[in-house]
């Protein structure tokens, strides 16, 4: 589904990706783990092209991303749904109009169809009274649950999650990640995920890769990265199990 | 001393590159805007909605100062004129200056600090919490979408403004003419028309078309190119009303030459 091939990219002198190659299956997850400052959100926007690589190739579903002019990068991004970190909510609009907004402009759908869409996502991130709430009138679970469901609503192949549970109480976290996972297997949906949080890659992953100053140190299920003996991996899940801890 | 005129030095070189950074970045956004212009989806329904939008918006405060300067400009001009025993020029002196200077740069400058930085800090607040991003990421073109249409609005919505302002500057100016000398609202508007001529009227107002399009130009491109979060924000703001004010008064002065040459003043 998605093929990563040496993939470069630097600010002024910082390199940030020096060579990342990965590869995702078809209705596959992968978090990217990585300290702050990695490249990983770099990674995901690369994959996009919200941001433009140095060097390197994308791949998704076969189509070689970065050769791609605008009008077929549109048509490729409409089967890709992105979840930022911030969840990146249209505050001029309503939480309707925001889950409106990709399929008035990209679909030829019907208000009916519209309505119906809209109300099975609500249902489905469990946020049915929130349909009239500007973004400012959301708490940051709801935000992010808002900005899955408008990443959900075009039923895309691909979803990309940057961060989806930083800055969430470890409850929330945690429903976050289920419903992701539950999403996943209703929608048959190929996502990568960057993430610091140990317990939600525990429920998403099926693989895991870990950067580091821009390369990728490791790749394996987590419980094989956990079980390695690696020092930098020791080190950096120990970190997150004390971060976890502490939180808890 | 010499340290100083180092650091002096530095300074002024690294001011005068980004002042040419935002020249360039300026003019290349510009190209970009007419390439995209021109092209489908035209976006009809958001520029009929940031018309009205930045029209409303700027509306009481652009017709307080019309009327303000109105009255001020006819109060200052009236003793001069006096003591030249050429009073009787007073309505068409003060609606010619109007007309064809103070009403569409005074409006351009208020419009400037009024719409230009709410457009900076709209786009600047929108690229950093990623919402652009979020736009361009679902197949929707952002720059269409936000800066064309905007862009589009400022440009036509300012000379309509700048009409009302001369209206209003005008109806001012009466006022304080009617506080000094026995006149009547007629004799005030034959004077005014027949004195304002099609070359002073139509330059004017013709001429604000291009100060809207820098006033949406200016913003657009800070705020859509913002970076290093809320505190860029702030920046594209107040960058936006300083570089957007400071160009129009360059251009006036473009402009003013460009239409003396063009429509000469009646001998």
């Amino acid at each position: 589904m998605v093929t990563v091939k040496n993939l470069h990219k630097s600010f002024d002198n910082q390199v940030v990706l020096d060579g990342i190659s990965m590869h995702v299956e078809n209705a596959q997850n992968m978090i990217v783990f990585g300290r702050s400052g990695t490249g990983k959100s770099v990674l995901l926007k690369c994959i996009v092209r919200l941001m433009e690589p140095d060097a390197g190739e994308v791949s998704i579903s076969g189509r070689d991303v970065l050769s791609l002019n605008i009008s077929k990068l549109n048509d490729l991004r409409k089967d890709i749904g992105f979840l930022f970190q911030g969840a990146a909510l249209y505050d001029s609009m309503s939480v309707r109009e925001n889950l409106e907004f990709p399929l008035i402009r990209n679909f030829g759908y019907t208000q009916q169809q519209i309505n119906e869409k809209v109300e099975n996502v609500l249902e489905a991130v469990s946020l049915e009274d929130a349909i009239d709430k500007m973004p400012s009138e959301l708490s940051g679970g709801m935000r992010k649950r808002i900005g899955l469901a408008r990443s959900i609503i075009t039923e895309p192949k691909l979803m990309l999650y940057d961060e989806p549970t930083t800055g969430l109480d470890p409850i929330t976290a945690k429903e976050i990640s289920s419903l992701i996972l539950e999403l996943q297997h209703a929608l048959k949906m190929t996502s990568i995920v960057v993430t610091h949080d140990l317990l939600c890659a525990k429920i998403i992953a099926d693989r895991a890769i870990v950067l580091n100053e821009g390369h990728i140190h490791s790749e394996g299920t987590i419980k094989e990265l956990l079980n390695d003996k690696d020092p930098f991996l020791v080190d950096f899940f120990s970190d997150e199990v004390i971060n976890k801890n502490g939180r808890d | 001393m010499v340290s100083r005129l180092y650091k002096y030095i530095e300074v002024t070189e690294k001011q005068l590159k980004s002042f040419f950074e935002l020249l360039a970045g300026l003019s290349l956004f510009s190209i970009r805007f007419l390439k995209e212009v021109f092209v489908p989806p035209y976006e009809i329904d958001e520029i009929r909605k940031h018309m009205i939008e930045l029209g409303m918006k700027t509306l009481p405060i652009v017709g307080v100062t019309g009327f303000i300067i109105g009255l001020v400009i006819t109060m200052q001009l009236q003793p001069v004129l006096q003591r030249f025993g050429a009073e009787a020029f007073l309505p068409g002196a003060v609606g010619i200056s109007i007309v064809r200077e103070l009403g569409p740069v005074i409006t351009a400058l208020i419009f400037a600090g009024r719409v230009s930085s709410g457009i900076g800090a709209e786009l600047g607040s929108m690229r950093v919490t990623e919402q652009i991003d979020a736009m361009e990421v679902s197949g929707v073109n952002p720059f269409k979408l936000l800066v064309v249409t905007r862009v589009f609005a400022t440009s036509f919505i300012l000379p309509i403004l700048t009409v009302y302002v001369i209206f209003i500057a005008l109806i001012g100016a009466y006022i304080a003419v009617v506080l000094v000398q026995n006149m009547t609202w007629e004799y005030y508007v034959g004077r005014v028309v027949f004195s304002v001529e099609f070359g002073d009227a139509i330059p004017g107002i013709a001429k604000t078309f291009i100060f809207g399009y820098i006033v949406g130009i200016v913003g657009a491109y800070l705020g859509y190119n913002t970076k290093n979060g809320t505190e860029g924000v702030g920046r594209a703001s107040t960058s936006s009303v300083v570089v957007s004010s400071l160009l129009i008064l360059i251009f006036d002065m473009i402009l003013v030459k460009l239409t003396l040459w063009l429509w000469p003043v009646a001998k």
